[in-house]
């Protein structure tokens, strides 16, 4: 099957493609020529290489009821995804060869998009010992995470950085220094003042970045910073990266869009409520510009889908997390790229190329022989977030009701139709 | 003239001339209560709920006479006593109540926001008797009530509000309704238990007690929860009541007419010591006839009422 991506605007950031052209999709690679079986008219869109989520919790096994593989990835594909960093935290916790092959088999079977496992740091991320690294490096893990339960104990951090250098594997943290969060349900300031909701301070999250920054240094080992919510946090990225040291970061749309107000503005909904917390327009800024001048490499979504139980509770009871798979492209282009904060290049590159380097994947480019991973966008689709109209069963979006205007129309995972909207 | 929200949440939503609204209205309700027969039939057929997911002695009685002075009919819910026990949400639980034939909702609940939660499940009216850390709306009102009763205004007056202002809902309902209506408000405690941004919200901290009370017409002492200490707030209940606690000597800084408020409970000898709290200074008794004419004002208010009172 050839399948051939006419006159469309592609846009490939890593070869520094920016124009009006054809696209052949050849099996399940990008191929060259013009000669096709089908021909989609992509006048007016944009073809990108298919997005990649560094940051994805599809919630299976154990929490089916909130997420599942077919779900989640369904989700992914309506977004653009086509192919997301499934997070270790399930139960079992993916922390052995066994469990990352159930996830790679499972998702072989039943999933719509490629889902890259991450295993865990620690065993069962009790941050007490070691998981088998190699073992499940080995049987396919890209990285290492005990995202959702910080790794408080420095000595294991390093240990783990030094260790998971040797597959070349980065270690993913989620920074929060846990006994500064406390029982913190959103961000230490004004907003939490006047709400009376315990606070998260920023350097919770800042003295993290510092100290994993550090034992980077010391260990020569590859980190990779999860969703930086701070403005100190990405000063900190920033000289580390001047300085040389193998460090990467991601940031969500949520924290580049909302701001701890939204608590307050929306009465208490616990769709607002999210770990790390939304933060003030100062951090707000300093993450665009962190994203503007390549500080920051990704934009990643921290899906974290829950059911409605979890979150129609009082603030504090209630779960964290945003649904946001399909709403990142839209909030990216209408939000950031529409308001003149960020450009399109920029924009794609964040969702493409960027994570692509951060595991350094084969994905994330449309060259020729790449993986025919393809995401083509309507930018001038008007659409309304509703919730109940997702794929995802996770329909917890601070985001319900926004007007935005772009979305995906068709997604190819190796050169496989997995969502087609073309009007 | 009337409130323009169906449900009272807090002060900080309220606006002056509502809050004045519900001070006038409660004049002649300490009226009723100073009668022999203390029973209007303003909100026959009327029925309020409370739903207590705290401890409360005060603020759930005075509700409660509240709607009986004015032949509503009243039922109590402990949530100890409950469903709640049983693992029903706080949803199902506001929406077995509304089923019922429920006016008027009045909850506490430990969680800030609860009661805009339940203000969103349920078409009845909601009254907040205190959420988590949030507001304690009907507290402030009988504070500002209590204040223009002795001082005969709020405008200008300096406001001294002392003690453990981060975890206090009554610090905040009292801080909205002060500035509002004019009041010059200072906080103070010690600097683990003073808010950030306090002067974004528009008020004056300092750790220095003595700084605080000094000319100030009302002190308004609130409770210490002992149990702040263990969090590593503070040393100790002796530190806290030899360096923040208000006695004769601090005191004394205050204007010679100073008005001495507490919201109940009391610490004796920890926040505030007996001899003052017993003193003629202090207003706490007051406070709580007061808290029944506010909180008849607001049932009167927001059940629409009808025949005049």
């Amino acid at each position: 099957m050839r399948l051939l991506i006419s006159g469309g605007r592609i846009l490939d950031p890593q070869r520094g493609v920016d124009g009006e052209g054809d696209l052949l999709v050849d099996g399940d690679r990008i191929g060259e020529g013009t000669r096709a079986d089908r021909v989609i008219d992509a006048r007016g869109l944009l073809v990108v290489p298919g997005l990649i989520d560094l940051h994805t919790h599809l919630r299976e096994p154990g929490f089916e009821y909130k997420e599942d593989l077919v779900s989640g990835t369904h989700a992914a594909a309506r977004g653009g995804f086509t192919t997301v960093v499934a997070m270790a935290n399930t139960s079992p916790v993916s922390d052995c060869r066994a469990t990352v092959e159930w996830v790679i088999g499972a998702a072989r079977a039943r999933a719509v998009v490629n889902v890259l496992p991450v295993g865990a740091v620690s065993k069962g991320q009790k941050g007490e010992e070691l998981a088998e690294i190699g073992d499940m490096a080995a049987a396919g893990a890209v990285a290492f995470s005990d995202d959702g339960k910080p790794v408080t104990n420095g000595e294991l951090m390093r240990c783990a950085l030094q260790y998971a250098a040797m597959w070349g594997r980065p270690v993913i943290t989620h920074c929060e220094d846990r006994q500064l969060a406390g029982e913190g349900v959103m961000h230490l300031g004004y907003w939490s003042t006047v709400l009376g909701l315990r606070g998260i301070p920023a350097a919770a999250e800042a003295a993290m970045v510092a100290r994993d920054i550090m034992l980077a240094e010391l260990t020569g080992g590859r980190l990779h910073l999860a969703h930086l919510s701070t403005a100190r946090s990405v000063e900190l990225v920033r000289e580390a990266k001047a300085r040389g040291l193998a460090v990467t970061a991601e940031v969500t749309p949520h924290h580049l869009l909302l701001t701890d107000e939204a608590v307050a503005t929306s009465g208490f909904d616990t769709d607002t409520k999210v770990n790390p917390p939304l933060r003030t327009p100062a951090d707000v800024a300093a993450l665009l510009e962190g994203l503007r001048d390549g500080t920051i490499d990704a934009i990643a979504t921290d899906h974290a889908p829950h059911h409605q139980d979890d979150k129609d509770v009082e603030y504090n009871y209630a779960a964290s997390g945003i649904s946001g798979l399909e709403t990142a492209l839209a909030l990216v282009l209408d939000r950031l790229v529409g308001q003149g904060l960020l450009e399109l290049g920029q924009a794609v590159r964040a969702l493409t190329a960027g994570p692509a380097r951060v595991l350094g994947l084969d994905r994330g480019t449309l060259a020729p022989g790449a993986p025919a991973d393809v995401t083509v966008i309507d930018p001038s689709r008007e659409w309304t977030v509703e919730p109940a109209l997702f794929a995802s069963r996770g329909r917890n979006t601070p985001f319900k009701g926004w007007k935005l205007r772009g979305q995906a129309v068709l997604t190819l995972v190796g050169g496989r139709i997995v969502h087609e909207a073309i009007a | 003239m009337r409130l323009k929200s169906k449900h009272v949440l807090g002060l900080r939503e309220m606006e002056a001339e509502e809050i004045n609204l519900v001070l006038d209205t409660a004049d002649s309700m300490k009226e009723i209560i100073g009668r022999e027969i203390k029973k209007v039939p303003t909100l026959r057929g009327r029925t309020l709920v409370t739903l207590f997911y705290e401890p409360s002695t005060r603020t759930r009685t005075s509700f409660e006479l509240a709607g009986k002075y004015m032949s509503a009919d009243t039922v109590n819910i402990a949530t100890t006593t409950s469903a709640v026990v049983k693992g029903e949400t706080l949803k199902d639980t506001a929406r077995t109540l509304e089923m019922m034939g429920t006016d008027v909702l009045v909850m506490r609940h430990p969680i800030s926001g609860s009661c805009h939660l339940l203000a969103r499940t349920v078409s009845c009216s909601v009254i907040n008797a205190g959420d988590g850390m949030h507001e304690h709306p009907s507290q402030g009102l009988l504070d500002l009530y209590t204040i223009r009763q002795k001082k005969g205004k709020i405008a200008g007056l300096r406001v001294a509000i002392v003690g453990d202002i981060l975890h206090s809902r009554v610090a905040r309902s009292n801080l909205w309704g002060l500035t509002k209506l004019g009041a010059e408000v200072v906080v103070t405690g010690p600097s683990t238990l003073l808010p950030p941004a306090a002067q974004e919200l528009g008020v004056r901290a300092t750790s220095r007690v003595e700084e605080a009370l000094e000319g100030a017409d009302v002190v308004n002492v609130l409770r210490l929860q002992l149990e702040r200490q263990k969090g590593g707030l503070f040393p100790s209940i002796r530190e806290y009541s030899r360096m923040f606690g208000v006695n004769r000597e601090r005191l004394a800084l205050a204007k010679p007419d100073v008005l001495l408020m507490h919201p109940g409970p009391m610490n004796r000898g920890v926040e505030l010591s007996s001899e003052v709290a017993d003193s003629v200074y202090s207003s706490i008794n007051e406070q709580v006839t007061n808290g029944v004419a506010v909180r008849m004002a607001l049932l009167y208010l927001l059940l629409g009422g009808g025949e005049a009172a």
